[in-house]
């Protein structure tokens, strides 16, 4: 069953908003709610990690490498120790003894190719912003200045950028010592044989994809306090991370110190798309310098610093063919990766094309699926997971050659998507890979999408100015898109050799005056969490949203979890709060009967309150129950005080959201400049705990992915300086830049999960790069033009057009 | 070291400063105004973005020093109350209420710098079209929203302070959104 | 990122400036606005000893008229301009380049005088000042003196002034007659530099151009103008046609930079196109 719903309309119904009337209890599920997250945030009280002041504070910096490759000869820090406020400095050789290596949790192969990655450089540099020293000062200022002092003798080594000439012979090699810049090959094959599949195929069509280097950028640039309690080697560690638990672990590991000394807190965290989904050289060196020295250290990291310090995404070159039928059945599709792991690997460094790898068959039936992946070194930002994270590039891979199939048969392209994606009754339906979609509406969410884009009127439009030569071409593109989310099964992640599971944990704690406590391993950076989850446990509990706290980021409050990333809050962390407020009920029910003195199956729980079959009269709400558990004088037999319950949720199966997006844009073939001239997106995510919620993340999962369509590129110079090395050079896009987005929703409940969610954070990063792309190619293939490399600048545009399609 | 006196959301500061110490570092690490944040190097950002006199400004493209006897207003004095929570709502700015009823703010890191810029756009044109609420914003940066709540916020608080009303809220706290979920 | 060390003074007087200036000698910098100053200075590209800051010199504020000259003070900010009433009046096309610059809160703080003498060639206003034949005013120990914008910008970040003078005013030529302006910026998004622009002021008699004057943005290591269009315009009808075939002229001479945002042919190609949508606009067509 598939509703159709419009945000926007749901927008139009309301019609005072600030009036808060008494809140209806039960019923939270598909409700706007104001965020719970945003009074702090207006009001300039939030909690960023820079705002953190210790008595005693001191500001580290680091020196980092201007040389993309270099043997370091020498670092003096002797200059920067006379420099005044200057209380220590350390090169790599310094702290080689306590620092350790940076941790990759993803050897995607048994042989994978993993080397060292000390968090200062100690004998080679290997990219530029490769640390090299700290200093260590009283305030940001004199810490700044004394890295001026100090000297760097370096050896420069021959750099590689480009990822074919890693891989071919003689080509430097970026770590020396193991002979190749491969760092893996990661083969999958799913459904028949490729080459015999190609073989009965009528059209094969091939193009070479590249997936730009893109910088994340979120607005709060990283950055880290610990706080040493050196005398009892205890350490509170605030970092501007996605993932609090995931760190302590992985700081244990790296520092030595044990890990239940270490205290890790995300404060307020200002967005991260992956990017703080990590484990840094500046945690570990603000830890080693902290205790080292048994004071509060701070570092945080200036835009232009973070640009080559915090991994950069995507980089990868995608060869990708499919074959078909004259009558456009698709009966195979091979992809040929190659990957930019940069100089080092981060913490999922090798894993990201891996999790694209799936996803590449995406809607389609298809009889035969090839995929390779090669992981390669080069002298650059190591990069990992951003927004999407493999999947976005697959999706644009598929995307793009679908439409350049059907140009290739003739055929309309979004009828050739109708011919080969999954039926509405097909599901569940396993795909090539072995990936069993749950559920899904593509004919729904399709027709919603035409229905609102109006596309007769556009496809008349193109063709009149196609007709008249207008200076102005029109182009439409589609993206039929899904996504695998809620990351994820830990079998799944096992048998994909991630080192970790991907379950999650929550807690509600009934407190005796009826408030409500949910804990959640999940951990919030802009998202509203605190928000949906309260909406889910006001719903299950029958309690007042306005009772419910949600408690998160801190390994002490909530000391288990697997963090925030790949979509999973809701539909990991939801449902393990979910499931949490189930035990609750059940356990509150037992109370319930004893205090009602009837049978357990005789009392019925609804909108908070527990009542007798029967006797309408005999009835206690949730709240009384907690408080007489609380107070523990009359509990039934062998029960433990409190009705507090604990979930650990593991997924039975990722989940599948997926949508229709169109794009219309206009291109000035004179100047070459696109403009986005009407953009309407159907998603589908399953059931929507809060409308307005969702629909926020769906508008800033767009305007990335339009980002890398139009925008965005991180572009090295052949020396391996990024020139793109501040934002007046790497060109996010304003709101004067960006279109009104027409949004609409279906919903095709998931059925792996109680609430029915499949997650929506990466949805509109994965969907809008291949539809924006595909309009840009549509208006200029009566030039010539079936391919156009990322960004869609004005002047790749203007070349393409001048010289015919060729690139 | 050069003495400066500013006003700083009501209360007159008065310190030694560095000639090189920037107004936003002035701000946060001197004063403890800690609710103006820092986005970047470059000026492109806006999330420092304060008033002075009225005027929106980038706080770290300014020296303290060139600030000397300055009124200064941050998001932390913009609205009427300190202290504000979900019930004190009333004693925000309409552009601060307007954000939260439009949901346009995420991760709130921009926000404050984009509240003072909205403040300052809406000073200079009441009643600004969509396209030149888009372009009024152009030097504050946002990586969540995707603009299109913000610039819906930033007309509805127009309509609030031309004394016409906000325009319907996104969000619905009090009525019952039937035929979705449960 | 955090600025290194100056020392900084604020005089009252122009020549209170100069006399800082040369005390400060060879490292010592003007500060204006400081909106492109500002940023350099904390990405430490540039390591002044003494900062002269002139914004408590209020005769350097101001827009007055003198005759047929319209007279900016040089620490005029770009949002006095925009909205000034004289210079909406004489000159429009200033206004309307003003308004480009960067975003609101810059032009709260960035001064006219300020881009002039920084002299990047990719800023808005340089383009404009050589397109009107702006007189720019710089007072040194000798004195005042007054340099045409032609011989002010003399390369990339570099002008004319010597480093103990202080660029006081800018006069500007008030454009007398049914003139016509447009500036087309063309930028990869709403905050970027110019990759090219084209600052035009177009003068219309009987249906035909008087009178052209075109400034280009971005086409060289300083502002240029678009002498060949200009000529072939003068005297020309307004027409598309006529226009078109002008506008073929506006990278003859320009010795276009090849960079991240964009190669020295497409530059050429932009100059074309865009000063052809200039002078359209700009002639009412």
């Amino acid at each position: 069953m598939t509703e159709q719903l419009d945000a926007g309309m749901v927008a139009e119904q309301i019609a005072d908003a600030d009036a808060l009337s008494s809140p209806r209890r039960g019923g939270e599920l598909g409700r706007g709610r104001r965020r719970k997250e945003d009074a702090k945030l207006l009001t300039g009280q939030t909690n960023w990690t820079d705002n953190i002041v210790l008595p005693g504070l001191l500001h580290m910096s680091v020196l980092r490498s201007p040389m993309a490759h270099a043997k370091i000869l020498s670092v003096d820090v002797s200059g920067a120790l006379e420099m005044p406020g200057v209380i220590a400095a350390y090169s790599g050789a310094d702290l080689a003894e306590v620092q350790g290596s940076l941790p990759c949790a993803w050897p995607v192969t048994p042989d994978m190719v993993h080397p060292d990655h000390h968090p200062l450089a100690v004998d080679e540099v290997r990219y530029v912003g490769d640390g090299v020293a700290v200093v260590v000062a009283r305030d940001r200022y004199a810490s700044a200045d004394a890295l001026e002092a100090i000297v760097v003798e370096y050896d420069e080594l021959p750099v590689v950028l480009d990822m074919e000439s890693a891989i071919s012979d003689g080509t430097p090699l970026v770590h020396e010592d193991k002979g190749t810049n491969t760092c893996f090959v990661w083969p999958f094959a799913g459904g028949e044989d490729y080459d015999a599949t190609k073989a009965k195929a009528d059209v094969v069509v091939k193009r070479r994809f590249r997936q730009q280097r893109l910088l994340p950028a979120a607005m709060e640039p990283r950055a880290v306090v610990v706080a040493p309690i050196a005398a009892a080697d205890d350490y509170t560690v605030y970092s501007a991370t996605q993932i609090p638990h995931i760190l302590r672990v992985m700081l244990a590991l790296v520092t030595g110190i044990p890990e239940h000394r270490i205290r890790v807190i995300a404060p307020d965290v200002g967005g991260g798309f992956g990017s703080k989904l990590n484990v840094y050289a500046e945690e570990v060196l603000a830890l080693v310098v902290a205790k080292k020295l048994g004071r509060p250290v701070k570092w945080t990291e200036s835009r232009s610093e973070g640009f080559q310090a915090t991994i950069h995404g995507r980089d990868q070159i995608q060869d990708v063919e499919i074959c078909a039928t004259q009558d456009g059945k698709v009966l195979g599709l091979k992809v040929d990766l190659l990957a930019d792991m940069g100089a080092y690997l981060q913490l999922v460094t090798p894993g990201v094309p891996i999790l694209g790898a799936f996803m590449f068959p995406a809607i389609y039936k298809m009889d035969a699926y090839s995929f390779t992946c090669t992981g390669v070194f080069t002298n650059k930002t190591p990069t990992d997971a951003y927004r999407g994270a493999g999947r976005p590039e697959a999706t644009y891979a598929i995307e793009r050659i679908m439409d350049e199939l059907a140009h290739e048969l003739g055929r309309d392209p979004m009828d050739l998507r109708r011919q080969n994606w999954i039926k509405h009754e097909e599901f569940p339906f396993e795909t090539v890979c072995g990936l069993t979609y749950d559920s899904g509406n593509y004919e729904a969410a399709t027709e919603k999408a035409e229905a609102m884009f109006g596309m007769a009127a556009l496809r008349a439009e193109q063709k009149a100015r196609r007709e008249s030569r207008d200076p102005i071409q029109l182009g439409i593109g589609i993206s039929t898109f899904t996504e695998m989310c809620g990351l994820a099964p830990s079998r799944v992640l096992g048998s994909l050799s991630y080192g970790a599971g991907g379950w999650e944990a929550a807690q509600i704690r009934m407190l005796p005056t009826g408030k409500v406590e949910v804990v959640s391993g999940a951990t919030p950076h802009g998202q509203g969490h605190h928000t949906s989850w309260s909406q889910i446990v006001a719903d299950a509990l029958g309690v007042p949203f306005e009772d419910v706290e949600c408690v998160t980021g801190d390994t002490d409050s909530s000391p288990k979890g697997m963090d925030t990333y790949g979509s999973r809050s809701l539909v990991v962390g939801g449902v393990a709060i979910h499931r949490a407020a189930a035990k609750v009920i059940e356990k509150a029910r037992r109370v319930a009967a004893h205090l009602l003195e009837a049978a357990e199956g005789d009392v019925e729980f609804r909108s908070g309150t527990f009542s007798v079959k029967g006797s309408p009269e005999a009835k206690t709400t949730i709240q009384e129950v907690a408080l007489a558990t609380f107070a523990a004088h009359n509990l039934p037999e062998g029960m433990e005080p409190t009705i507090d319950a604990d979930c650990v949720y593991d997924p039975e199966n990722f989940s599948f959201p997926h949508g229709t997006h169109l794009c219309a844009v206009e291109v000035d073939t004179e100047t070459g400049f696109t403009k986005i001239r009407k953009y309407v997106c159907v998603d589908d995510v399953g059931k929507v705990v809060n409308p307005v919620i969702v629909e926020g993340q769906v508008h800033g999962g767009l305007t990335q992915g339009i980002a890398q369509a139009l925008y965005e590129e991180a572009i090295h110079d052949a020396a391996g300086n990024l020139v793109t090395g501040t934002m007046a050079d790497y060109l996010l896009p304003t709101a004067a830049d960006l279109p009104h987005f027409d949004t609409g929703r279906t919903e095709t409940a998931s059925t792996t999960n109680p609430l029915g969610v499949k997650g929506v954070g990466e949805a509109g990063t994965i969907a809008s790069t291949p539809a924006v792309i595909n309009a840009v190619v549509d208006a200029l293939r009566p030039f010539g033009v079936n391919n156009i490399d990322m960004p869609a600048t004005p002047e790749r545009v203007w070349r393409l057009v001048q010289s015919g399609g060729s690139r | 070291m050069t003495r400066v006196s500013m006003n700083v959301d009501g209360v007159v500061y008065e310190d030694e400063v560095e000639s090189r110490t920037l107004l936003i570092h002035h701000l946060r690490e001197r004063l403890g105004r800690v609710g103006t944040p820092i986005g970047c190097d470059t000026s492109n950002c806006g999330a420092c973005t304060v008033l002075i006199s009225g005027e929106s400004v980038k706080s770290c493209s300014v020296f303290a020093v060139q600030a000397d006897g300055e009124q200064i207003t941050t998001i932390q004095g913009l609205a009427d109350g300190q202290g504000v929570n979900g019930e004190a709502v009333g004693q925000w700015h309409p552009v601060q209420r307007a954000f939260q009823q439009h949901h346009g703010l995420q991760c709130g890191y921009c926000t404050p710098g984009m509240v003072l810029a909205a403040v300052d756009l809406l000073a200079r044109n009441a009643s600004p079209t969509e396209d030149e609420v888009r372009h009024g914003l152009e030097g504050n940066l946002c990586r969540c929203t995707g603009y299109q709540n913000i610039v819906k916020a930033v007309l509805s608080a127009a309509s609030e302070l031309r004394g016409e009303g906000p325009l319907p809220g996104s969000f619905q706290d009090s009525a019952d959104l039937t035929g979705v979920g449960a | 990122m955090i600025p290194a060390q100056f020392d900084y003074v604020a005089p009252g007087t122009v020549a209170d400036a100069v006399a800082a200036l040369i005390d400060g000698g060879e490292d010592a910098k003007v500060l204006a606005g400081g909106q492109s100053l500002i940023p350099v200075l904390r990405l430490r590209l540039s390591y002044p000893s003494l900062l002269v800051d002139l914004r408590k010199i209020d005769e350097l504020r101001g827009v007055r008229e003198d005759g047929a000259e319209l007279v900016i003070g040089a620490m005029t900010r770009h949002a006095d301009v925009i909205s000034d009433p004289l210079v909406r009046q004489h000159a429009a096309l200033l206004a309307e380049a003003a308004a480009t610059v960067a975003d609101p809160a810059v032009r709260h703080r960035g001064t006219f005088g300020g881009s002039l003498a920084h002299a990047d060639p990719a800023g808005d206003l340089p383009a404009v000042a050589v397109a009107l034949g702006a007189q720019l005013v710089a007072e040194g120990p000798g004195g005042r003196r007054s340099i045409a914008a032609a011989d002010f910008f003399q390369d990339y970040l570099q002008t004319a002034l010597a480093p103990d003078e202080v660029l006081v005013e800018v006069r500007l030529p008030k454009l007398q007659g049914r003139w016509g302006v447009a500036y087309e910026k063309f930028s990869r998004t709403a905050q970027a530099w110019a990759i090219v622009g084209v600052a035009a002021a177009v003068r219309r008699d009987n249906g035909a151009i008087a009178e052209a004057r075109i400034g280009l943005t971005n086409m060289g290591s300083t502002p240029v103008r678009a002498g060949a269009v200009e000529a072939a315009l003068a005297g020309a009808s307004a027409e598309a046609g006529t226009i078109a075939e002008a506008a073929a002229h506006a990278a003859d001479g320009t010795h276009a930079p090849s960079d991240l945002s964009g190669g020295s042919d497409y530059r050429e190609h932009l100059a074309r196109v865009l000063t052809r949508r200039a002078v359209t606009t700009a002639a009412g067509l």
